[in-house]
């Protein structure tokens, strides 16, 4: 909806660890912006940083990580600046986090039950009841059949499945502006996995909740997202909305990971594949640091390049992108 | 949950037997059974009658059959310097041991969970270091040696705390106890904190290692992601968690703390059944000897099994699996 | 695709290569010396060895030589005179001997015990254990009911258990505390050689037709070495405070070859009437030696402990 403030803008985030062996630019100068209602796909391989900034915005880096500089403006209202009690009253109720292993995100000597009564009585006053009503409908509203039976077992008796349809559950009892989902369906069969998709869609649609979806699997963001951005050692190198990036990628590197899902390739075909390894956050190369992978690396590559300017909603970071030509 | 407790209580009788079978040949294979059952004072015809009525005079198995029948009974011959059943003798000592035991472990549980939650929610302050330090000693420190101090200091310069044996007591339900009494709580006071000084330790350590492995764990951060205050996230996410495991190991420490009243008895004068076994083991009076080792025995498994059925209990996922299964 | 550059791959592996200069020797001991508390630990325990080995050439006095000793010496504070003219730094006992040299021979005997029973359980632990990794099976789960049923019972149990069946003397206390360490030692190996049994070089040494003897001894000893010494540290601190306990009690070592704990027990008789360092020294002697070994050991377990490792 043209006009709408954003959701969440993410300006220049800089979150580093500062560990024995270094400092680690986890995330390196992130920006994006999401709207209500649409959904975002941060999409990377492990270890580029995406994670870490899901974990920035909701404010939950632990040491030896800090975030260092930058702005996240959640409606408006610069995030980093909160004092801590303010920023715990808005985790769950206005911005809710979707973890990657449901069998080690609910905790497993509560019972369901317990573990969604605290979500909606830590920030509300009201009663047991009241609380376990609201619970039991939220249970049913994410697909899950009797919900009053289910809530009195403990997390090992359901499928994973399940228990990730709890969890988005919990987060979604305060009907939240944000979700920040990071990697939820990883550990899930294939089958699930569509499921799952089909119900957060629907439900963000429905709630107008904005949504970020971090992965490292380019498939799910091509069914789901309406933007993507990719990330690579700790930097966007590319964004804009899903289609245009998946049918004409301009980076290297998104062009890379498009090229080794083996969907795109014609049979018979060997894998395209991005030659090297993700570099270690320690020691990362001088310029660009996709520079040793990319095929179109050349001598002003030595230089760092920055994020262009916004074109048909689209940037890039790159001094050799894919201009004008197509997948 | 039934088969659980039932596949329980065979390993405890299992082991029960074999600790019988252990007893029973060590006095009567490796020592000569006529000097170690029978008072060596008896004269020739008492000693005989005393063979007969022992049956050393049976095959071995026989008498083994006739040691546990006896057992049975209640039955482990008299002791020789107190002249009455060996069996009563102990008994009769056990609640002494028992309250000491016991306040020990409460203890050791009231001051060590809290100084070790401390010192894995803040392992960089100084307080945690000094609580870790202060772990070290409590497990090096001779018992012994600290309650000998403790006598000197309290009892003897300062003069605050009587220095042995047990207060006034008070019967309850047929049993004497003695911390319902002032008197009974001052003597009661520094063996158990002696007692209890090793356990403290390593329930500091338990806590803080359990405290820093379950706050790395995601449910934490879920926790604290749904927006829980602090206070709820470390008491009942961490809290809950940490405890199982050792509340388990706490329990069992529990049998440690009865075999190891003998030292604190002994340092104290403090009338239970750690005293009696060690005069007994210095005036060879056997039959205690027998008796305590098997009594004991029999409360070290009992403790064992409680404790099991106990972490099914507070563990739902044990408890729930032996259900499917 | 254009190829990457030569010079760039090669740069990329030399970089991963570099940091594994370092012999593991020398990695270890500079991860040791970090925690400075623990090195002068290690310093103390030193001392406290060499004194025990030392004892007859260092002690003023030997208390054990009843031409030395004079009655009418004894039960003398700390910092008195004999009538010889010898200072008793420490004070006297009963008999009129010097606490010092009674401590220092006392110390000979509480780390003699100590280490002579940990390393013949150490030695006999480890044959077990690595029977019954080895072989596995019905040996195995024969071996470890046998563990689990001694560890269930307390040491001190099982020390009075068998004192009270065998006596007193040395000999029969050294092996009380074997029987009591053994088990300690034989699971630890155990699990370690379960694990390395595991891993895929003992199947590349087999698939080698390299001999048994050779695999246990030249694969599977270095990587259960680590775990060993960190139990053999805390075993020997345990030994030592069972003696003394046990030698407290009555039960431990004769008369005639006092231990630190029998020193204490000595003195606890006079502790009413205020002649506290007859019972206090030697146990501050002893509390030295413990906490020393048990601080190092804490060291060694975080440094050789693989998952701490960062």
């Amino acid at each position: 909806m043209a006009g709408d403030k954003p959701t969440l803008v993410v300006e220049d985030l800089k979150t580093f660890f500062f560990t024995k062996s270094g400092v680690v630019k986890a995330v390196d100068g992130v920006g994006f912006a999401v709207r209500r209602g649409n959904i975002m796909g941060l999409v990377g391989e492990s270890g580029c940083g995406k994670t870490v900034t899901g974990f920035s915005i909701i404010g939950l880096v632990d040491s030896p990580g800090r975030v260092v500089s930058g702005r996240i403006l959640f409606n408006g209202a610069d995030l980093l600046a909160l004092p801590a009690q303010q920023m715990q009253r808005l985790r769950g109720t206005r911005i809710a986090m979707i973890f990657q292993d449901p069998m080690m995100t609910l905790n497993p000597v509560l019972r369901i039950d317990t573990q969604m009564i605290e979500t909606v009585r830590a920030h509300e006053k009201v009663s047991r009841q009241e609380a376990w009503r609201r619970s039991r409908d939220a249970l049913g509203r994410i697909g899950i059949a009797a919900p009053e039976e289910r809530m009195k077992a403990y997390p090992h008796q359901f499928s994973g499945g399940m228990r990730q349809r709890v969890c988005i559950a919990i987060a979604m009892l305060h009907k939240p502006d944000l979700i920040i989902a990071d990697e939820p369906t990883t550990a899930l069969d294939v089958t699930i996995q569509g499921q799952i998709l089909y119900e957060i869609q629907k439900l963000c649609r429905e709630t107008a909740t904005a949504l970020i979806w971090i992965t490292h699997d380019l498939s799910v963001i091509a069914g789901l997202a309406d933007q993507v951005c990719v990330m690579y050692a700790g930097k966007i190198v590319e964004t804009g909305d899903v289609d245009p990036v998946l049918d004409e990628p301009l980076h290297p590197y998104t062009r890379g990971l498009i090229g080794s899902v083996p969907g795109h390739s014609r049979r018979g075909q060997p894998l395209t594949q991005i030659p090297g390894m993700t570099p270690s956050l320690l020691d990362l190369p001088t310029g660009c640091t996709f520079r040793p992978r990319c095929p179109r690396a050349d001598g002003a590559c030595l230089e760092s390049p920055q994020i262009s300017a916004p074109l048909n909603g689209r940037q890039v970071r790159c001094f050799h992108p894919h201009v004008g030509e197509g997948a | 949950m039934s088969v659980f407790i039932i596949r329980r209580l065979i390993q405890s009788s299992l082991v029960i037997v074999a600790m019988s079978l252990i007893v029973f040949f060590s006095v009567n294979v490796i020592g000569n059974p006529v000097d170690i059952l029978i008072n060596p004072e008896f004269d020739q015809e008492e000693m005989d009658r005393a063979i007969k009525a022992l049956g050393l005079d049976l095959p071995i198995w026989q008498q083994y059959l006739h040691f546990v029948k006896n057992a049975f009974q209640g039955d482990f011959g008299r002791s020789f310097v107190f002249g009455e059943s060996a069996l009563k003798l102990i008994i009769q000592r056990v609640p002494a041991t028992l309250e000491l035991a016991f306040t020990a472990l409460i203890l050791s549980i009231l001051i060590g969970i809290p100084l070790g939650l401390f010192a894995g929610l803040r392992p960089d302050s100084p307080v945690s270091k000094t609580i870790m330090g202060g772990s070290i000693l409590g497990f090096s420190l001779p018992t012994f040696w600290v309650g000998i101090m403790m006598i000197m200091i309290f009892a003897v310069v300062l003069g605050v705390l009587p220095s042995t044996g047990r207060g006034e007591t008070v019967t309850i339900l047929g049993i004497r106890v003695s911390f319902l009494t002032w008197d009974g709580l001052k003597h009661l006071l520094m063996p158990a904190v002696n007692l209890a000084l090793l356990k403290i330790s390593l329930v500091i350590r338990l806590t803080r290692a359990g405290t820093r492995e379950v706050i790395l764990q995601d449910y934490v951060k879920f926790a604290r992601a749904k927006g829980l205050s602090d206070r709820r996230v470390i008491f009942v996410h961490v809290l809950k968690n940490i405890l199982i495991p050792v509340i388990t190991v706490i329990g069992l420490e529990l049998g440690n703390l009865i075999a190891f009243s003998v030292v604190t008895e002994t340092v104290f004068a403090w009338p239970g059944m750690g005293k009696l076994i060690i005069d007994a083991i210095q005036l060879l009076d056997r039959p205690i000897i027998v008796a305590y080792l098997m009594i004991i025995v029999f409360m070290f498994v009992t403790i064992n099994l409680v404790v099991d059925i106990l972490y099914s209990v507070l563990d739902p996922r044990v408890r729930l699996q032996d259900i499917k299964a | 695709m254009t190829e990457m550059p030569e010079t760039e791959i090669q740069t990329n592996f030399a970089a991963a290569k570099a940091p594994a200069v370092e012999t593991s020797l020398r990695r270890f001991i500079s991860d040791f010396t970090e925690n400075r508390i623990a090195v002068c630990a290690l310093m103390v325990l030193l001392v406290v060895v060499l004194i025990a080995v030392f004892a007859p050439l260092i002690s003023p006095q030997n208390p054990y030589n009843l031409a030395e000793i004079d009655i009418m010496d004894g039960r003398l504070p700390p910092g008195s005179a004999s009538m010889s003219g010898m200072t008793f730094w420490l004070g006297t006992d009963d008999q009129g001997r010097d606490m010092l040299s009674a401590i220092f021979y006392g110390l000979r005997i509480s780390l003699g015990v100590g280490a002579m029973s940990g390393f013949i359980a150490l030695c006999l632990g480890t044959c077990i254990g690595l029977a019954a990794a080895y072989f596995g099976g019905r040996v195995d789960t024969v071996i470890m009911r046998l563990v689990d049923l001694q560890l269930s019972f307390p040491a001190i149990l099982i020390a009075l258990m068998l004192l009270a069946i065998l006596g007193r003397g040395v000999d029969k206390i050294v092996i009380a505390l074997i029987t009591v360490q053994w088990a300690y030692y034989a699971r630890t190996v155990r699990g370690s050689a379960l694990v390395e049994r595991g891993k895929e070089y003992i199947e590349a040494a087999h698939g080698l037709a390299l001999g048994k003897v050779r695999i246990v001894f030249r694969h599977l000893m270095p990587n259960v070495l680590p775990p060993l010494i960190v139990v053999g540290t805390v075993q020997v601190a345990h030994a030592i405070l069972l003696e003394a306990t046990l030698s407290f009690l009555g039960i431990g070592v004769p008369i005639t070859k006092p231990s630190l704990g029998l020193l204490i027990f000595t003195g606890f008789e006079y502790m009413m009437s205020g002649k506290y360092w007859i019972s206090f020294f030697p146990g501050i002697a002893l509390l030295i030696t413990i906490v020393s070994i048990n601080l190092v050991g804490d060291q060694l377990r975080d440094v050789l402990n693989p998952r701490l490792q960062r």
